[in-house]
């Protein structure tokens, strides 16, 4: 069962610059792990080294935030929609 | 790799130093839409950090997806983000390299007693492991 996932520009150079693409899995977890093993490159862009997400990717699941749902373990079917959508952080020198 | 250029329209330039003059002492934040390396438009967003927005600044994921879809309406891309650096330099910090997105430019401008000063871009290395300083020009309108 695929489902879809949006991809947002900065990382779309990790996605033969597709906007959309189509992963399987049932829950958040299993599609982000399928879709790092197809596009390897993405993963540093989305987990720190020692395996946790960076805090500043967000992983909707439709209009929901995971973190409020079951975070990887949310359940997901082909109708739905996933969504990588940045935070975008930074500041100056303390 | 070889530097690049990021171009900004005098309105985009203009646009990104007044907002830094008006947050003062706060940061701000906004996107950077256009094409081809081109910014055609600075467009503000709120700067929605907790952490003290003197040294912080956060573009929320519903503010983010407010970018993208503002240069979608104008066929355009979203090249970019600015935001501003008050009584600190134009260069990116720890912080600004820990949270960076790959192959976005990030443009910094330093604000001092209010006034804007100095202002940069900067893109995230491949590896991650630093920022590399790309030359900016203002175009006229």
């Amino acid at each position: 069962m695929a489902t879809k996932i949006l991809i947002p520009t900065p990382l779309r150079g990790y996605t033969d610059q597709l906007d959309e693409v189509e992963a399987e899995g049932a829950t958040v977890g299993e599609l982000l792990a399928n879709l790092t093993t197809r596009y390897a490159d993405l993963r540093k862009h989305l987990y720190a080294e020692d395996g946790t997400r960076r805090n500043f990717v967000n992983i909707y699941l439709n209009d929901d935030d995971i973190r409020y749902l079951e975070k990887d373990q949310t359940p997901v079917t082909a109708d739905d929609t996933v969504s990588i959508i940045p935070s975008v952080a930074g500041g100056g020198w303390s | 790799m070889a530097p690049q250029t990021l171009v900004l329209q005098v309105d985009a330039d203009s646009g990104i130093r007044r907002h830094g003059r008006e947050a003062y002492p706060y940061e701000c934040c906004g996107a950077l839409i256009g094409r081809d390396r081109v910014v055609t438009e600075a467009l503000a967003l709120p700067n929605s950090t907790d952490e003290g927005p003197r040294r912080r600044f956060l573009v929320r994921p519903v503010d983010y997806l407010v970018a993208e879809r503002r240069a979608a309406a104008l066929e355009a891309e979203l090249i970019g983000f600015y935001h501003s650096h008050p009584d600190s330099p134009a260069r990116p910090s720890q912080y600004d390299l820990d949270h960076a997105w790959p192959a976005l430019a990030y443009v910094i401008v330093a604000v001092e007693q209010a006034e804007p000063r100095a202002l940069t871009s900067w893109r995230l290395r491949e590896d991650r492991s630093a920022f590399d300083q790309e030359t900016v020009e203002v175009e006229p309108r």
